[in-house]
């Protein structure tokens, strides 16, 4: 049952996009196009999920035991760093057609601030491995539908003719509807 | 001078260039978050824009972005265990904002375009730009949020422990105006911040139209 709430907060009510504000920059700049939408969606799943589990290890049985949870920011960073290099290589040597497809998209996301997010949310949550594995997977999931119902709403008004509003300033207008609905399945 | 200004206008990093959107929704609540997030950012370019631009000549291409990083990164932690010891109601209030500023883009930004290229003074000259550009938005987003949405402006509440004064200004606007509970929400950073960029647009004057 407490999984399950896990999953919902995490794909509905405190959606990394538009309740924390992390990877706004990747969902203002990525989402002009449906399909970039869903790459970087994508490959956003597989690095906050693999990253989730290497930082939950390094934190609680590396830093804890020698009493260094101070370096936890630059220790995700680096962690976070060197996943996505090495994901980029895996995928360019096993994977050639994944990787034309994500391949542009993977260094952007060593400074996707959810990936970093993530990883210190479940920290501070203070979560066990099973619900850290659960609010990984929920948020990553939650940020790639929240950029892809974007990237639709975005398709259709790079149609219209919006003056002084065209570009970033309706992106948010349209953001802040949609954090307007999301933050009310709460109640 | 002419450095610092171009940081504070012409580049302006939330408005003109629209990096670290992030942080700059997420503590706009109150203006006291938002000046002292500012604060923290400018230090933290400052000190990492000048080491990067010491170290610019002995850093090879293809490890730039990582070697980077772990500049930012380390000032950042230095920065975190600094405010943990003396101002834990901050360290608490900015929580993942705090140690997120490894991954704002403006810092990431500024040593890759300018600290990368430039010697130590103008480097140090633009973080102060940026950092001062940035803190001012930030704090004119903030100041609009708190007004309208809890009537109120914050200057020192969560930093009182340090400075020994409490300033909290209630009722800004009197009479029975409701305030627009919305702007406190999630969703009115979202919609301060778009109604700002639009209304900077249409002060410039459709030169942006064409696109």
């Amino acid at each position: 049952m407490n999984l399950i709430s896990i999953f919902l907060s995490g794909f509905l009510t405190s959606n990394v996009v538009l309740n924390k504000f992390l990877g706004i920059c990747p969902f203002m700049g990525q989402s002009k196009k449906e399909k970039n939408a869903l790459y970087m969606g994508v490959s956003v799943l597989l690095v906050i999920t693999l990253s989730s589990i290497i930082t939950f290890l390094i934190y609680n049985y590396i830093l804890v035991p020698s009493k260094t949870e101070y370096l936890k920011t630059i220790m995700f960073i680096l962690v976070i760093a060197f996943l996505v290099q090495l994901l980029e290589l895996i995928l360019k040597k096993h994977f050639h057609k994944v990787y034309k497809a994500l391949g542009l998209y993977l260094p952007l996301i060593t400074t996707n601030c959810a990936v970093l997010g993530v990883a210190l949310l479940n920290i501070s949550s203070g979560y066990n491995f099973m619900e850290m594995l659960v609010y990984s997977v929920a948020s990553s999931l939650g940020f790639t539908f929240v950029m892809y119902l974007f990237s639709t709403i975005r398709e259709y008004l790079d149609t219209k003719k919006l003056g002084s509003f065209s570009g970033t300033p309706i992106a948010l207008v349209v953001a802040a509807i949609m954090a307007l609905i999301f933050g009310r399945f709460t109640s | 001078m002419k450095t610092i200004l171009n940081g504070i206008i012409k580049e302006n990093p939330i408005f003109v260039l629209t990096l670290g959107l992030c942080s700059s929704l997420a503590i706009t609540d109150t203006v006291e978050h938002a000046y002292l997030m500012g604060l923290c950012v400018t230090v933290v370019l400052i000190f990492s824009n000048f080491i990067v631009s010491l170290i610019r000549k002995l850093v090879p291409e293809n490890v730039r972005i990582p070697t980077y990083i772990l500049i930012i990164g380390t000032f950042v932690t230095i920065l975190e265990i600094v405010l943990d010891r003396y101002v834990p109601a901050l360290y608490k209030s900015l929580s993942i904002y705090l140690p997120l500023i490894v991954v704002n883009c403006i810092i990431l930004g500024r040593a890759l375009t300018v600290a990368s290229k430039s010697n130590p003074g103008i480097s140090i000259l633009d973080g102060i730009g940026v950092g001062l550009g940035y803190t001012l938005s930030i704090s004119v987003i903030a100041l609009i949020r708190e007004i309208l949405g809890s009537n109120s402006i914050t200057l020192m509440n969560d930093i009182s422990s340090l400075t020994g004064y409490i300033a909290v200004y209630k009722n800004i606007i009197p009479g029975s105006i409701i305030p627009f509970s919305i702007l406190k929400e999630p969703s009115g950073a979202f919609l301060t911040l778009g109604l700002l960029m639009a209304l900077i647009n249409k002060i410039k004057g459709g030169k942006h139209e064409s696109n």
